[in-house]
């Protein structure tokens, strides 16, 4: 399997997980298809990595693992919040910055 | 040079200690002896420094500090000259207004203690800024006192602010005298420009030398006449000075008989050596006065407010004294704005002593007040005979000297005109001693004479009026000690000028007799025979009501066409923008529904768009 074999495989990810984050209407659909669109840049700077033999992007996934560990503990619970507050999780009717 | 600085420091300090202790202020009575102390030091210092000037035996002195050094541009100077002229000028106006001051004593007795505070305050700081336009030595700083005086002026009219009249009557007075002003400012920077300095001393030495545009020159002075024309109340800016009579009556015999307005003649006395290159100038001022001399008389004539027919008679003397200056007989204008100043400050001190008595303006309602009144009568008879110009009273040389001046300046029709208005003011000053003093009919109300407060600053003026021909050899002196002494050739003027003086001021008061006194003829009738003409008098030649037609119509339609263009125009052209973003904002506001996948989708596109622009092309 090749480098560009992988970051082809990523950019497909990233559209999946783009097209979910635009057309799902539940909220912790559009989280679950960030975390597509995440890991798909981490496949691709890994794949990238490994093709050129750098140690430093393996880490640097890593760190990207963690972090989106943390981002995805922190909106988990927006929308547990909001599902409390709002009593709704549907990002269509959590419009209150319309102008 | 202490003594002007003395002169100027008396009042100055009265009015600064009035002014910045309200309870001196508010006490009255204290205040007003502490500025007469101010005036009486003044009067003393300038008197002690006039008499060598008088005597001829000393020389002009000038004293100037840096005020705002500039480089690249004439210095600004503040200073003060001392000469024949300014001196004699402070003394007169130190004396005039220390007599004044002590006559208010009397006469504001019945105001209540803090106006009469309000009112000496004003009066200390009238004279330190008079005294300060007199001493002037550059025209920067005669244009700062002359505002001041203006302002001294505009105070003490609207002094009885519970009064319309008298407000509007300030106002007017101050705005017409800065319509003036206003060519004054233009008049000093002109003269500025042309010769690089605002000094008198350095401006003769100028011109004389030939260094200053005869077209500039012209142009600076006509201004500066403008100022003047303001203050001494010259057609047609005269229509202030009959208002300015609802002041309290010594504010009428300081300001706007003695000082004040004779600032403006001061002024063309002292510019007089720059007048004659000025040769169309000087034709014109001489024009002007004449005109205002023989018109300000007329209006007099059919008067019966005792102070105005006062005021008309300052306007119609001011007047002789600018044709005297627009003859060339600067020296003759001076000696007269001297006579002047001791006789009309004594005739409306005299009618202030009447008003109190009558507590009425009205001359048809004061009558025999000379048998209750015997020393106010005896003093009004010396004015009256002193402004008819009756031997040998100091009104007869002076204005013997002007018509002399104005003869051998080559104006005939002038000198005619001239005679005739003295005959006039012969006949209107009669008329108001024959109606108040003597008369068919008692006056109203128990007439009672003044207090001594009131008769003593009479009498000395009074006795002025009677004996100030003699200053007459004094003025060739006093001009021989200013900064720029004429050559003066002593004028011989015809026999006949003060036989023709005499009889026109003897036969208007035989007339005055006739009319009023002995009642052979009926002046009522006369009026009526004479009815376009009387109507024309009454109304003052719709001067004012010109100045109002051309207030009212031209410069208030002007300023309604203007609120009109503002109001639609520039307004509007602000108003439809607001509602162009109103409108368009209304519009885009719908893009903005509050959907996050919404922008989303907005940034994606636009993310595509950056990398298609970036890339694929």
């Amino acid at each position: 399997m090749t480098a560009g074999a992988l970051l082809l495989v990523a950019a497909a990810v990233f559209s999946i997980g783009l097209f979910g984050v635009l057309a799902r209407r539940h909220a912790i659909g559009v989280l679950v298809s960030i975390e597509l669109m995440f890991n798909a840049v981490n496949l691709a700077v890994a794949a990238i990595a490994w093709s050129r033999g750098l140690v430093a992007g393996v880490v640097l996934v890593l760190f990207g693992i963690a972090i989106t560990v943390a981002e995805i503990a922190i909106g988990l619970a927006l929308v547990l919040l909001a599902a409390r507050v709002r009593k709704t999780s549907v990002l269509d009717d959590l419009d209150t910055l319309r102008g | 040079m202490i003594p002007a600085l003395v002169t100027l420091c008396g009042p100055l300090a009265a009015f600064a200690l009035i002014g910045l202790l309200p309870p001196l202020r508010r006490a009255g009575r204290p205040a007003a002896l502490l500025s007469i102390a101010g005036i009486a030091v003044a009067a003393l210092a300038s008197g002690i420094q006039a008499v060598p000037y008088f005597r001829g035996v000393a020389a002009p002195a000038t004293y100037e500090f840096l005020w705002a050094p500039l480089t690249g541009a004439p210095s600004i100077r503040f200073g003060l000259l001392v000469d024949g002229l300014s001196a004699s000028m402070a003394a007169l106006v130190a004396l005039i207004a220390l007599l004044v001051q002590v006559y208010s004593l009397a006469y504001m007795a019945s105001e209540k203690p803090a106006s009469l505070g309000r009112y000496y305050a004003y009066q200390a700081f009238f004279a330190f800024a008079m005294l300060g336009l007199v001493l002037s030595h550059n025209l920067l700083q005669t244009y700062v006192f002359w505002e001041m005086v203006g302002l001294g002026s505009y105070l003490l009219i609207g002094f009885f602010w519970e009064r319309p009249e008298a407000g509007r009557a300030a106002l007017k007075a101050f705005w017409t005298t800065r319509l003036g002003d206003v060519g004054f400012a233009l008049g000093i920077l002109v003269l500025w420009g042309a010769a690089g300095t605002f000094t008198f001393t350095e401006l003769f030495a100028k011109v004389g030398g030939g260094a200053v545009a005869g077209s500039a020159l012209s142009l600076g002075l006509a201004g500066i006449t403008l100022g003047a024309m303001g203050k001494s109340a010259q057609f047609p800016f005269h229509v202030w000075l009959p208002d300015a009579m609802e002041g309290p009556t010594p504010v009428s015999a300081l300001i706007h008989a003695a000082t004040m307005v004779a600032a403006g003649v001061y002024l063309m006395v002292r510019v007089a050596p720059l007048l004659s290159h000025a040769p169309e100038l000087m034709s014109a001022i001489f024009a002007i006065g004449v005109l205002t001399a023989f018109l300000a008389a007329t209006m007099a004539l059919v008067e019966s407010d005792i102070k105005r027919v006062l005021a008309f008679s300052t306007v119609s003397q001011l007047g002789f004294m600018m044709a005297a200056v627009g003859s060339g007989g600067a020296g003759a204008a001076y000696f007269h704005l001297l006579t002047h100043a001791f006789f009309k400050a004594l005739l409306f001190l005299t009618a202030g002593s009447l008003i109190h008595a009558v507590g009425s303006n009205d001359l048809f309602k004061m009558g025999r007040l000379a048998r209750a009144m015997p020393v106010t009568a005896a003093c009004f008879a010396a004015g009256a005979l002193a402004l008819a110009g009756i031997v040998p009273t100091a009104g007869f040389f002076s204005k013997d000297e002007i018509l002399a001046s104005v003869l051998a300046g080559g104006h005939p029709l002038g000198f005619a005109l001239l005679v005739l208005t003295a005959g006039i003011t012969a006949f209107y000053i009669g008329r108001a001693f024959f109606l108040a003093m003597l008369g068919s009919h008692d006056a109203e109300g128990h007439a009672h004479e003044s207090p001594a407060a009131m008769t003593a600053p009479m009498a000395v003026l009074a006795v002025l009026a009677l004996v100030g021909g003699a200053l007459a050899p004094s003025i060739p002196r006093l001009f021989a000690g200013t900064i720029a002494p004429p050559a003066f050739e002593p004028e011989t003027a015809p026999v006949f000028v003060p036989i023709l003086g005499t009889l026109a001021a003897l036969s208007g008061l035989a007339l005055s007799w006739l009319a009023y006194q002995r009642r052979s003829f009926d002046p009522g009738a006369v009026r009526r025979a004479v009815g376009p003409v009387a109507t024309l008098l009454e109304r003052r030649y719709f001067v004012d009501d010109a100045f109002e037609l051309v207030y009212r119509r031209a410069y208030l339609g002007l300023s309604s066409v203007v609120g009109w263009f503002d109001r639609y125009v520039v307004d509007g052209l602000v108003n439809a923008a607001t509602w162009m973003t109103w409108l368009v904002a209304g519009r885009l506001r719908g893009m903005q529904n509050g959907r996050v996948q919404d922008a989303l989708y907005a940034v994606a596109a636009g993310l595509v768009l950056l990398a298609w622009l970036a890339l694929g092309r």
